[in-house]
């Protein structure tokens, strides 16, 4: 460690007014920030680590306060400087890598001038030359054509490019220190593992430090040197990542590691460990450990008498009461599936009707609940007002003649980047789009494209699952109101209370859910809500589009094992619609792997998961931030950005493609190869060769491995 | 780009044709005769005939309707059925002249006064500053404005004489301080009408922009305060605005009938009312045609402007 640190955080605490009372948001957290060091910070939604970020920069809402501690800069405090004092700092020293940089740019300028403000802002540079310095940063996070994208709009440039823009505008002033709010969440991951080496690069280069705050503990893995666990608003343990990941000690890390979905998995028919209960508001906390109420190992200690953060070791620090019997092996902190207990409990009783005999008479009925073929699908063309304004037709293909079969009680996940036509192909089933072209059956009865066109008994059979369950509840009905009118809109029997409260206890909600409105819920009750909805009428086949995306892991785990259960005894299918690799294997038994609205693989989801697999699915597994502390990853980076032209003629992934063997794949369309048990993969190298490729790995992988250990 | 403004152009021709075709159409429905309302109830059987000659009346109603559109196309908008019979055109352009300096005059006064109330509004969001604003401005609209303009010349005019301003205007001799005077009454009753939305619109405006990210980002880039806001903030609040400045500019050209009569301003809306009340009916066409005209342009213009002031949709 250096002697001076760069930035100190000393017995923070900030309070929220909420009315005429101020709650205790942040509780003494104290953390430092060594010169070079890139530091994680991780939490749950609702933790307050968005809100300690910004007050590290002493950036604070105006309904909060700094009520104890300090904040120091350089072993200057910052608390003490005034607004005009911290606006020389802001954007020179301390800089802030926003979370959402579509949102953080001013749509009605060039990105360039954006970047140059800083530089005129506090090197008072001249206007022409802010705007030089401005495209050689934009050089520098490795935009080629840097000119031309300067003078380009924010709604221009693709998320990957707007997040390159952030970074310039964050490192044009050669900052102390920089502030990662999430900058990767809303990116794919591909383009995610492309700025996170962009990040360790240019923080090593300009000698910078960090505070890289993320929920994702795969990313904070790949980029930490020291991580901080926040829940609550307090530190439950602080410590090197290296041995956290190894060994972690406090019961809430142990707990969030072991949600996390692993690709090793497979769809077998383990569940994932899960942590009871929900984060309780931050004004409800107990006086003792805020972790007890749900912790595995709960003493009654824990509920009267708050731990100490004590530091246990060499830099390391955690605060539980019983870190010492875990620190020393005797205690074992485990995580069952409580969400499987609960399922125990009710022993077997069916809770959905008529479900039975639909699986009794399963053995007479189709192997397929859903086959769709040939479906292809386009989007814009020319709109009134491109007509008016005489622009040119934009017309895009968003799937290009794929054909997609669901097996009986079973899962096919589909994967894939955004832009790859995954979510316009499910739409396309469930009629929410009408397909242009395809022919489609439902338990081998012809399903109209057209929604409109499509009787009643066969649109109660397919239901769909959002990514965001808060914008697909209504928020003036209450949860049994929702359910009802569900229910009385697909079904013929009359509706009881009692089938609501069934529904309920499926998606183990208990029955005083049913007064409440979505605002009364968490993100993770409500789409459990939404789930009891797709399943009132017991559908055939269930659409999820990326369910548990905006979720966080500990509840994300909960959600998908509810979906395994209800599976197994609704004896539904599931077309499952990810960019998550992770929760996809958990889930599905079947994977379609799609680019650019086109099928590169399918097959099991063990077959495409191994070796061979297509280029394009190794680079999408390859990409996804491990947290195995064991875990070998390679590391492939898709450096272009994908190109809308590319495949007119020959493969839609050539250009970007790191395997790609010459111009026969711009030119050619590549052929189909069977790998055998249905397993395919569309590419112009032969099988036996991909194999080899990847089973030597790439000269890449070592250097990575080295730098993440160092 | 032209071929966008081509196209309203046209748009704006078709809807010309729909209007005055409905203007004429009211003019035959509302009851009464045009010749006998304007020659009198002692008016001969001949003296009638001949007016309604003269006039081109003599003919079946669509018939009068296409004659006047030729016409019309051809720049000749026919001569007015009273005052001497003079030549409709220039009266309604002299009218529409004063109207357009009226309407100039009130929105240089209450555009800028409006932005900024409304901005400071936004920044003291909940202060008794907001408070004062936005009750202040609101009050000011709920007053009609004849009761706005009374009081105006009571207090201006009369009470404090010092100020030289003319309690009703007549149209004066050319000087631009001569203008600004006669004006300056009529425009403030008419600012105050327009205050109030105005400075509203930019307040919600501006609230709804402090929230956005991109304004926490300025902010942690270390741009001073002043900054943020004028360069960052009010560039995307006042798009709204710009709309609403459109429909308030015709409005202020066809619409200022009470401010018009109470400064015995000579404006078109006065003018309007004055053709409708006698049936006056080539009059009557031709002031509504260029209401909308300007109407039509002026939301043209607001258009193109926020196509050009908003990237997003300039560049699709």
């Amino acid at each position: 460690m250096t002697p001076q640190p760069i930035l100190e955080a000393e017995h923070l605490c900030i309070d929220y007014r909420l009315g005429s009372q101020w709650i205790n948001a942040i509780r003494d957290v104290s953390l430092t920030i060594g010169a070079g060091e890139i530091h994680g910070l991780v939490g749950e939604s609702g933790s307050g680590k968005s809100t300690l970020a910004l007050a590290l920069m002493r950036y604070l809402a105006p309904n909060a306060r700094v009520s104890q501690g300090d904040i120091r800069l350089d072993g200057a405090s910052l608390l003490s400087k005034s607004r005009s004092e911290m606006e020389q700092i802001w954007g020179r020293d301390l800089c802030l890598v926003p979370q959402d940089p579509l949102a953080a740019l001013n749509p009605a300028y060039t990105v360039g001038e954006q970047i140059a403000e800083v530089t005129r802002q506090h090197q008072g540079l001249s206007k022409s030359e802010a705007w030089a310095g401005a495209v050689a940063m934009l050089q520098k996070v490795r935009i080629s054509d840097a000119n031309a994208v300067a003078q380009k709009y924010p709604h221009q440039l693709s998320g990957g490019m707007q997040q390159r823009v952030v970074i310039a505008m964050a490192l044009n002033t050669r900052p102390r220190l920089l502030i990662l709010d999430e900058p990767t969440t809303a990116l794919d991951v591909t383009t995610q593992a492309v700025i996170l080496d962009l990040f360790r690069e240019l923080l090593q280069e300009h000698q910078a430090a960090a505070l890289y705050v993320s929920h994702d503990l795969g990313v904070i893995r790949e980029m930490c040197q020291r991580l901080t666990v926040l829940y609550c608003g307090e530190v439950m343990a602080s410590a090197p990542v290296a041995g956290v990941y190894q060994r972690p000690i406090h019961p809430y890390t142990i707990g969030l590691l072991a949600s996390i979905p692993r690709v090793e998995i497979g769809a077998s028919d383990t569940r994932l460990p899960t942590i009871p209960g929900t984060a309780p508001s931050l004004s409800q906390r107990g006086q003792g450990c805020v972790f007890a109420p749900r912790c595995p190992v709960v003493l009654d200690r824990c509920l009267t008498e708050k731990p100490e953060l004590e530091t246990i070791s060499h830099e390391r620090m955690v605060k539980c009461h019983r870190w010492g019997e875990i620190d020393a092996g005797t205690l074992q902190v485990e995580y069952k599936d409580f969400t499987a207990e609960g399922q125990k409990s009710r022993g077997t009783e069916k809770i959905f009707s008529g479900k039975e005999a639909k699986q009794e008479a399963a053995q007479g009925t189709p192997e397929y609940v859903l086959k769709a073929q040939q479906m292809s699908k386009s989007f814009g063309g020319r709109s009134l007002l491109k007509r008016l304004l005489m622009q040119r037709s934009s017309r895009v293909q968003a799937v290009k003649d794929v054909s997609v079969s669901v097996r009986r009680y079973s899962t096919l996940g589909l994967v894939g980047e955004s832009g790859s036509g995954k979510t316009t192909l499910a739409r396309c089933i469930v009629g929410l789009e009408t397909a242009d072209d395809g022919r489609m059956t439902l338990l081998d009865a012809a399903l109209p494209p057209a929604l409109a066109d499509r009787p009643a008994a066969l649109k109660r059979e397919i239901q769909m699952v959002f990514q965001n369950p808060s914008d697909t509840l209504n928020p003036y009905q209450t949860v049994g109101q929702m359910l009802r009118r569900t229910l009385e809109r697909l079904t013929s029997t009359k509706v009881t209370e009692q089938r609501i409260s069934e529904l309920l206890d499926a998606v183990r909600l208990s029955s005083d859910y049913v007064n409440r409105f979505p605002n009364e819920l968490s993100g993770g009750e409500k789409q459990r809500v939404a789930l009891a909805r797709a399943f009132a009428a017991s559908p055939a086949l269930v659409v999820a589009d990326e369910p548990t995306s905006a979720l966080d892991v500990s509840v994300q785990a909960v959600i998908l094992n509810l979906l395994k259960d209800l599976r197994a005894r609704e004896g539904a299918s599931y077309l499952f619609i990810s960019h998550d690799l992770r929760a996809v294997s958990y889930l599905a038994d079947w994977l379609i792997v799609m680019y650019q609205g086109e099928i590169m693989e399918e097959g099991t989801t063990e077959h495409v998961y191994s070796i061979p697999s297509h280029p394009y699915t190794e680079a999408l597994i390859s990409a996804i931030p491990s947290t195995d502390p064991l875990g070998k990853t390679k590391h492939i980076r898709l450096m272009a950005e994908p190109n809308q032209n590319a495949g007119q003629r020959g493969c839609p992934f050539a250009g970007r493609c790191p395997r790609q063997i010459g111009r026969i794949c711009e030119d050619e369309i590549p052929p189909w190869r069977e790998a055998g048990d249905d397993h395919r993969i569309r590419c112009h190298i032969p099988l036996d060769e991909l194999t080899r490729l990847q089973t030597n790995g790439t000269p890449v992988q070592a250097d990575m491995d080295k730098a993440v250990s160092a | 780009m032209t071929g966008y403004i081509i196209r309203r152009v046209l748009l704006l021709g078709l809807t010309l044709l729909v209007t005055s075709a409905l203007v004429f159409a009211l003019t035959q429905i509302v009851p009464g005769d045009v010749a006998r309302l304007i020659l009198g109830r002692d008016a001969s059987a001949e003296q009638i005939a001949t007016f309604k000659a003269q006039f081109g009346l003599d003919v079946s109603p669509p018939q009068q309707y296409i004659n006047w559109l030729g016409r019309f196309m051809v720049g000749d908008w026919g001569r007015s059925f009273t005052g001497g019979n003079l030549p409709v055109r220039p009266l309604v352009l002299e009218r529409l002249g004063n109207s357009m300096r009226l309407a100039l005059m009130t929105l240089l006064l209450s555009v800028p006064l409006a932005v900024f109330l409304g901005m400071i509004a936004a920044l003291r969001e909940n202060t008794w500053i907001d408070g004062v604003i936005s009750i202040g401005s609101l009050a000011v609209v709920g007053l009609p404005e004849f009761v706005t303009a009374l009081l105006l010349i009571n207090g201006l005019a009369l009470g404090v004489r010092e100020l030289g301003l003319p309690s009703t205007s007549m149209v004066p001799n050319n000087t631009l301080e001569d203008w600004v005077r006669q004006l300056i009454l009529p425009a403030l009753t008419a600012t105050f009408v327009l205050l109030g939305y105005i400075a509203r619109l930019t307040r919600a405006g501006v609230l709804e922009e402090l929230k956005k990210p991109y304004v926490r980002m300025a902010t942690l880039k270390g741009l001073p305060r002043r900054t943020v806001i004028i360069k960052h903030v009010l560039r995307n609040a006042l798009l709204p605005t710009i709309t609403v400045i459109a429909i308030s500019f015709g409005w202020l050209i066809g619409g200022l009938v009470v401010i018009e009569t109470v400064f015995n301003y000579p404006g078109l809306g006065s003018l309007l009312v004055e053709a409708v009340k006698q049936k006056n009916l080539f009059l009557m066409q031709a002031i509504v045609m260029l209401v909308v005209t300007i109407y039509a342009l002026a939301n043209l213009a607001a258009d193109l402007l926020y196509g050009v002031l908003n990237p997003r949709i300039r560049l699709g």
